[in-house]
């Protein structure tokens, strides 16, 4: 709700506070601008512009490091997606509707994750890893390598709880007379869950599946941390490039993760706007008419 | 009517035991899964960093010592801190300061155009981080397009490149959306009417803005901040990215300890200090917002 | 005998030490609109809960249609809610909500969309079965949350303050529909409302509770003219409640020493309060004939105030401030301020109460 926007004058600061927005835009678009329009550059340089040309998206497809690297950043964001995302919403449900011993740990427990800067998490999982892979050794003399395994736990370790964050406000804002309205007409406890809850709290567990994959594909540091040999991701490949120099190949790998990104916004977009209104019926409904 | 049979408590609360144990099942595979790959690694992070380095590099669990501990007090280890903790500050400053008026902006507009300014705030948002940093990174080159414009213009180069200023451009570009997005939504759930009756009662713009939009938009600053300094203090890849081989931020400076440094003991308790200092930040940040709700 | 549709024997509800319900013995007649009345907080809703299944009760029993249902689910209960703020599924439309139930019990597609129609037809929604709950009024809301719970056919039919959201004339309205509604289906009504005019109009009985405790059952004429307590009597429509003292079993003495009859079963000399209604009283000038046999208070009038249909006088007298409310009809002498008068009334309007 906001004051309505047809009354007010335009005041000094009005204009201020619009002269600033479209700057905050314009810082926020024109790296992206420059990056998409230079990767169609012909020229080695990055910075002189010759002509336009496709030449460095060919040379990316032809790429096997980057092939190889993009099929491994996507089998680990769907695994870690698709993990994360069920325990997520889980502990979503077990924190919100219920209470029982040890539930402030547990909440505590999930909230770490969220304020842990990446680095300390990919120290902590890189020792885990390694200290575990001896003990196993020792006890059953298999020693497991570092791999899309590897990745893919420490990508869930940290994303079910950004995802349980955004399902729980979801779940927040439910109203609990219609779980309890469900039960008064003879739904039982996973009938109401499957046709009521579920349906109404699915924007937010795809908004947080959402996150999880965004986080998944822009991991770089625990990445790097956990990989092994021949299981490099995207964005550390990419990183690695980076430290070495600018160059349009890395422009045309950029350009393709943006457009594989604003795909995603779109179908996240599409689905929340048919969603969205549900639950404002909600609010609607105890509105007096 | 029959003797009444009654529902004794300990019956009612044999049902809410049955609740109980629900949702406590429905919690445990997350609970047992973040126990093993984030409690667990955590504790081996603590022991680690009371172990010995060896003189080849590995790290030997004996020897119980708390010399990585001492190292962090060492004026040049204190300095990368201190540097790092500056920086995430300034960062999150500089966000707020921008960011502020922006969804305050956003906030008050009708709905429609709110829905489109929120998304074209999303898109860099869903954006691949690196590739956003990366993006700084040939801008500010010394042949990059501001240095080109800057030279057309009949100036320098730009030698933006590699110093602190690149850094915190970076930051504050990548964690921007992290301080919008919570301000907005906390200026949108606000109760604008609360600013009229203000206005009403004879306050200025300014000071309606100073004892009632500030103090009801506190949660969405307190939120903002802590999701911009969390990861601003640690921050490895703007650094490496942007900024230079002279000024050691905490986050390239623990990365070193696993890679090159090869000393893992002080790197675990480089991990554990920062996490501690988060845990403070937050801890007090949240609970002088909370007060003064 | 019929058995009793809702009974609670010795019923109490605790929440940690907070007693919200104690020690409530109660029989709902089957077939029966009864009402639930009382200030927020009485207890009212969390008896309903309890009827209804979503809160069990710490002591006591509960049973519907004779069959011990204290511990049962709300889901195994034969009995329906009709809720406050209508709960209805936002994500269905009116038809799949009002097919809710059925579908939970399996019945089959042919009875289920047979029966969804014949409720939506009753209460007047059957053009609307494909919309969703957005697109209705408040009032058409309440009528699609009736149907969802009423085509179940259960025994009960509990409703929580249904009309509290809607505005005068359509609660009216309502109210008038839902009794018409209850004699149709011949349906156990339990209706729990803080607003006495609607537990007046529409039930055949009504349970006035306060701090958990149910005060007084009765039927309308009995709760509103032979209150059993000072809450009860002061709850329900207006009231003069004036301090007394028992003289004997048929007369009370007032403050300022006058006696006026009235029956009651306390011990000479104890304190009570005398009740009757202002409505029930009459003023007469000073040189007016007034019947033998009335009670009777000389006073002088402080203030008049004109509502339209009627005149209140506050009546300034020996035993207290009075409130006299009178018609306003062609033929009623009126009355001026500081108007030497005197109060009176028959007997039998007198309600002693001894709390």
């Amino acid at each position: 709700m906001s004051i309505s926007a047809g009354v007010r004058p335009k005041s000094p600061t009005e204009r201020m506070l619009a002269g600033n927005a479209w700057l905050v835009y314009a810082f926020f678009y024109a790296p992206i601008l420059v990056l998409i329009v230079f990767s169609f550059n012909e020229n080695n340089n990055v910075g002189i512009w010759t002509e336009p040309s496709l030449r460095w998206y060919r040379d990316v497809l032809a790429n096997d490091a980057v092939m190889s690297a993009i099929r491994v950043s996507l089998i680990v964001a769907a695994i870690s997606t698709v993990v994360s995302t069920i325990l997520g919403t889980m502990t979503a449900l077990s924190l919100e509707r219920f209470r029982y011993r040890g539930r402030r740990a547990f909440d505590g427990l999930v909230y770490l994750p969220i304020i842990i800067p990446d680095v300390t998490m990919a120290v902590m999982l890189l020792l885990f890893f390694a200290q575990s892979f001896q003990w196993l050794d020792a006890a059953l003399g298999w020693r497991p390598s570092f791999g899309i395994a590897t990745i893919s736990l420490s990508h869930i370790a940290f994303n079910i709880s950004f995802v349980a964050v955004v399902v729980r406000a979801r779940l927040g804002q439910l109203d609990a007379r219609l779980e309890e309205a469900a039960a008064d007409l003879y739904a039982t406890r996973w009938q109401a869950f499957r046709r009521v809850t579920f349906p109404l709290i699915a924007p937010g567990v795809v908004g947080g599946a959402l996150l999880a994959l965004t986080l998944s594909l822009d991991d770089v540091v625990v990445t790097s941390f956990v990989a092994g040999p021949g299981s490099t991701t995207l964005p550390v490949y990419v990183f690695g490039l980076v430290r070495r120099g600018v160059t349009p190949l890395i422009n045309a790998v950029s350009t393709l993760m943006l457009v594989a990104s604003m795909v995603l916004i779109a179908i996240s977009l599409g689905f929340q706007r048919t969603s969205r209104s549900r639950v404002a019926i909600r609010e609607q409904e105890l509105e007096p008419n | 009517m029959a003797l009444p049979e009654t529902a004794a408590p300990e019956l009612e609360l044999d049902s809410r035991r049955a609740e109980s144990r629900r949702g406590f099942l429905i919690g445990l595979p997350a609970w047992a899964y973040l126990t093993i790959f984030f409690a667990l690694p955590l504790v081996i992070v603590l022991v680690y960093s009371f172990a010995t380095r060896s003189s080849t590099g590995r790290t030997q669990l004996t020897g119980w010592n708390l010399d990585s501990y001492r190292r962090l007090v060492d004026p040049f280890v204190f300095e990368v801190f201190q540097r790092s903790f500056f920086l995430a500050l300034t960062t999150t400053l500089i966000c707020l300061l921008v960011s502020y008026p922006f969804a305050y902006y956003i906030a008050t507009r009708g709905a429609r155009l709110r829905n489109i300014l929120l998304v074209m705030v999303m898109i860099p948002f869903w954006s691949n981080f690196l590739v956003r940093t990366y993006a700084w990174k040939v801008l500010l080159g010394s042949d990059g397009p501001i240095s080109q414009l800057s030279q057309a213009l009949g100036g320098e180069p730009i030698r933006l490149l590699f110093t602190n200023t690149a850094v915190l451009i970076g930051l504050v570009y990548g964690f921007l959306p992290f301080m919008v997005l919570p301000l907005y939504a906390a200026l949108e759930r606000m109760d604008w009417s609360l600013v009229e009756a203000a206005r009403d009662l004879y306050a200025d713009g300014w000071t309606a803005f100073r004892k009632v939009t500030w103090p009801l938009s506190r949660p969405g600053v307190i939120a903002g901040s802590i999701l911009v300094f969390v990861p601003a203090l640690g921050a490895y890849v703007t650094p490496a990215i942007l900024g230079g081989a002279r000024t050691t931020l905490v986050g390239d400076y623990i990365v070193d300890q696993f890679l090159a440094a090869r000393n893992q003991p002080f790197g675990s308790a480089l991990s554990m200090g920062i996490m501690l200092v988060l845990l403070a930040a937050t801890v007090i940040y949240f609970r002088s917002g909370a007060k003064e709700v | 005998m019929r058995k009793a549709a809702v009974e609670l024997a010795g019923v109490s509800k605790a929440f940690g030490d907070v007693y919200a319900v104690r020690d409530m013995d109660l029989a709902i007649a089957d077939g029966e609109f009864f009402s639930l009345l009382g200030p927020s907080g009485c207890g009212k809703t969390t008896t309903l809960r309890m009827v209804a299944g979503f809160e069990f009760p710490t002591a006591g029993a509960l049973w519907i249609h004779g069959v011990e249902m204290g511990l049962e689910p709300a889901n195994r209960r034969p009995v329906n809610t009709v809720f406050q703020s209508y709960a209805l599924f936002p994500h269905m439309n009116v038809e799949e909500n009002v097919a809710f139930g059925l579908r939970m019990k399996k019945v089959g597609a042919t009875e289920t969309a047979e029966r969804v129609k014949r409720a939506l037809d009753m209460v007047q929604l059957g053009h609307r079965a494909d919309a969703s709950p957005t697109q209705l009024s408040g009032g058409q809301q309440q009528r699609v949350a009736l149907a969802r719970a009423l085509v179940n056919e259960p025994e009960v039919l509990l409703l929580d303050e249904p009309l509290g959201a809607l505005d005068l004339k359509l609660r009216q309205a309502m109210q008038v529909e839902l009794k018409v509604l209850q004699e149709r289906v011949g349906i156990t009504f339990v209706y729990v409302t803080h607003d006495q005019e609607e537990a007046l109009t529409m039930s055949d009985r009504i349970g006035v509770m306060n701090e958990g405790r149910l005060l007084q059952i009765g039927r309308p004429e009995e709760i509103y003219e032979r209150p059993a307590s000072r809450f009860v009597a002061d709850f329900i429509g207006e009231i003069n409640l004036l301090p007394a003292t028992v003289v004997d079993h048929y007369s009370v003495r007032l403050l300022g020493g006058q006696v006026v009859r009235g029956s009651t079963g306390a011990e000479p000399g104890s304190e009570v309060t005398m009740a009757v209604r202002p409505e029930r009283l009459e003023l007469f000038g000073s040189n007016e004939h007034i019947a033998d046999g009335l009670n009777q208070i000389r006073g002088t009038v402080v203030r008049r105030t004109y509502y339209g249909d009627v005149f209140y006088y506050d009546v300034d007298t020996p035993a207290g401030v009075v409130e006299v409310k009178e018609e306003n009809r062609p033929g009623v002498d009126l009355h001026e301020a500081g108007e030497s008068t005197v109060v009176a009334w028959d007997p039998s309007a007198t309600t002693v109460v001894e709390d």
